[in-house]
């Protein structure tokens, strides 16, 4: 399973902003994915995602490596922000904002 | 014991609790599973100078065997009896699945 663990390791490396989440942010499959995208798209940045319900290997592989076993995840360079309640309260306090920005500031142009 | 008693006393021993709210809300998500998600409130000096993901890694981890099982989804709001203080006890509200308000 170790080329599921690189792959993983790929994406965060690679992505500055990155949401692992059920569906996609316009069509969310799961009432926290919804929540967690839409406090992300209200910071305004564009970010990375991936639908895990798409890809069953790193649903079952991320929790064991990130020590999380929920999704939505958020991870921003490189390091694991959290799921749903902590992103949104994190939106209310304006903190999400802040992280987001600094990381799009930082990030070299994407794609 | 019933996954809520369950639940409680895995937390209770783990931490020092202040305070601990824990409310089933599988009634609120689509399925047939009534013990698949809930909400925690817990109030604890052990998560003093710890961030929000270590927090709820910490009771992810208490939980490890719930949440292989039957728990889907905990949501968790976790703080420090000064933060505590300072929000007055007041809890965010949870979502339902699949975006549909919860009622």
């Amino acid at each position: 399973m170790s080329t599921v663990v690189e792959t993983i390791k790929e994406q965060i490396e690679s992505n500055s902003i990155l949401l692992y989440m059920k569906g996609t942010p316009k069509f969310p499959q799961c009432g926290f994915s919804s929540q967690a995208a839409q406090a992300l798209m209200a910071c305004g940045e564009r970010f990375a995602f991936v639908n895990i319900l798409e890809n069953p290997e790193i649903r079952a592989e991320l929790p064991k490596y990130a020590n999380w076993p929920t999704f939505p995840q958020l991870w921003v360079k490189g390091e694991l922000i959290g799921g749903c309640d902590i992103i949104v309260e994190m939106a209310q306090t304006g903190e999400l904002q802040t992280l987001v920005k600094g990381a799009a500031d930082d990030a070299p142009e994407a794609e | 014991m019933t996954m809520h008693a369950q639940i409680e006393e895995k937390v209770r021993q783990g931490l020092q609790v202040q305070h601990l709210q824990i409310e089933n809300e599988s009634h609120l998500h689509r399925g047939p599973a009534t013990d698949s998600h809930f909400k925690l409130v817990v109030v604890s000096d052990d998560f003093e100078g710890k961030r929000a993901v270590a927090r709820h890694q910490q009771i992810y981890g208490l939980l490890a065997e719930e949440m292989q099982g039957p728990v889907h989804a905990l949501v968790m709001h976790l703080y420090t009896g000064e933060e505590w203080q300072q929000r007055q006890g007041e809890v965010p509200a949870s979502a339902a699945c699949r975006g549909t308000p919860a009622r």
